[in-house]
């Protein structure tokens, strides 16, 4: 049986595909934090040069890494919906960008935390978290314009805009400790290899994918709602909200 | 189609030799804006020249962001707006125009207020020339940049306010490199590497901002 991307794009089926999933990956995302919290406060050793206040990282590293991929992926859905003007492209774009601000919020607030005990600073003027900033910015603009646009559709092709313009801040902050002698710390996975103890990268990437299924779930919970929202007028939205 | 965006040019300089209580309006905020922080903060010399910089390119940013507000919405409520975006010429030119009239209008006047409030702010002579040379090659970015950001809060409710949101977090490069390269110039490291990055900078907005401009233009529009 081939999969049908376009069947899904349709705002009808993937309604009820979205309701089927959003359990898989709530429960998961529960799961998977649980497990991952685990590991990380009982399981993996303590560092020998930070001590205990880098296990802060098995939330900032996660968050941080979503905080930057949800805003592609939101470009992705605003040139998908530019492009060929799917409706669902731009509900996909709004109902991930509260998701992608709380991340990139959770990252600069963790990272305030782990920086006082490291740098003796809760905040310095770093590269990587002034473009890390921005980037909260910039989903606070996007959200701020859809927010002020009662109009439905210009609403989602400026944001959509403004969300490309602002994508070219995304690999900035991700090369800015390469590009800029910054006091953030290198990244400490590659692709050669990792430089972390096996434990502690188990217990961050087991955090990073409860991070993935909580942006999964949370953004189709929202675009469930915007659905009934936009489709109100049809059929089979009436059908369901009287049943 | 360099016609017409030479007209689009001269229809704006036009538009604003004969209002010129508007173009001063803006002129003054970037004076009163920088005269406010010696009066906050003291008149220490050294203190002064460290902040200096800084000072005049946040309050050039938020002067260009005070017009550009106005940039289309004039043309927009009169309605002659609409009639250039039906003419047959490309309405990138019209978005391109728009931004260096608007360059020209407000971004050249604050090139020549900048010495003399490099003056007060005690700079030496070598960084007023850089503080100069960064705004001449920083405030095109403003306008072309704060274009996008004009049309896409066309005729919107709190649009000025909406517009700095929006704005701001694109301008800080322009604001690092630009401030950066006096800074350096004190520091006598050298200016030339924050203004060539300044300047790419600029060359990347040119090529960018006037198409989604007229994009973000069509569809507050339609």
């Amino acid at each position: 049986m081939a999969f049908n991307l376009y069947y899904y794009a349709s705002p009808a089926t993937f309604y009820g595909l979205a309701g089927r999933l959003i359990p898989w990956f709530a429960w998961g995302a529960g799961i998977l934090t649980l497990i991952g919290l685990y590991i990380g406060f009982f399981m993996a050793p303590t560092d020998f040069q930070q001590g205990e206040a880098y296990r802060v990282i098995f939330i900032h590293v996660p968050a941080a890494w979503m905080g930057m991929f949800i805003y592609l992926v939101m470009a992705f859905w605003s040139a998908i919906g530019l492009a060929f003007k799917t409706r669902l492209s731009f509900m996909m774009a709004r109902a991930l960008a509260p998701t992608g601000a709380l991340f990139t919020f959770i990252a600069l607030w963790t990272g305030a935390l782990w920086g006082k005990p490291m740098w003796g600073a809760w905040w310095v003027w770093d590269a990587r978290l002034t473009s890390t900033l921005i980037l909260l910015f910039l989903y606070v603009g996007i959200m701020a314009l859809w927010a002020a646009i009662d109009d439905r559709q210009r609403g989602d092709k400026a944001g959509a805009l403004l969300t490309l313009v602002g994508v070219v801040n995304v690999p900035i902050i991700y090369f800015s400790v390469q590009w800029w002698n910054t006091l953030h710390q290198g990244a400490s996975i590659k692709p050669s290899g990792t430089s972390m103890d096996e434990i502690m990268l188990a217990g961050m990437l087991v955090m990073a994918f409860a991070a993935w299924f909580y942006a999964i779930a949370a953004a189709l919970v929202r675009v469930r709602t915007l659905i009934l929202e936009r489709e109100r007028h049809t059929d089979w939205v009436k059908a369901i909200l009287e049943s | 189609m360099l016609r017409f965006l030479l007209t689009v040019i001269r229809r704006d300089l036009l538009l604003a030799a004969r209002r010129r209580g508007d173009w001063l309006t803006s002129q003054f905020f970037f004076v009163m804006v920088v005269s406010m922080f010696p009066l906050g903060i003291g008149s220490e010399p050294a203190v002064l020249r460290m902040i200096g910089p800084g000072v005049v390119w946040v309050a050039a940013l938020l002067a260009s962001l005070l017009s550009l507000s106005r940039l289309f919405a004039d043309d927009h409520r009169d309605g002659s707006l609409e009639q250039m975006l039906l003419s047959p010429e490309p309405t990138v030119l019209l978005t391109l125009g728009k931004a260096v009239a608007h360059w020209l209008i407000y971004g050249i006047p604050l090139l020549v207020i900048a010495p003399v409030l490099g003056i007060q702010f005690a700079l030496p002579a070598e960084a007023i020339l850089v503080l100069v040379a960064s705004l001449a090659i920083g405030t095109p970015i403003l306008s072309l940049l704060g274009s996008v950001g004009a049309a896409l809060t066309l005729g919107l409710r709190g649009g000025g306010v909406l517009l700095t949101l929006l704005i701001l977090p694109l301008y800080v490069p322009a604001l690092i490199f630009g401030a950066g390269a006096v800074d350096a110039a004190l520091a006598g490291t050298g200016a030339e590497a924050h203004l060539s990055l300044l300047a790419a900078f600029l060359v990347m907005s040119l090529l960018v901002s006037p198409w989604v401009a007229a994009a973000a233009l069509r569809v507050s529009i339609e």
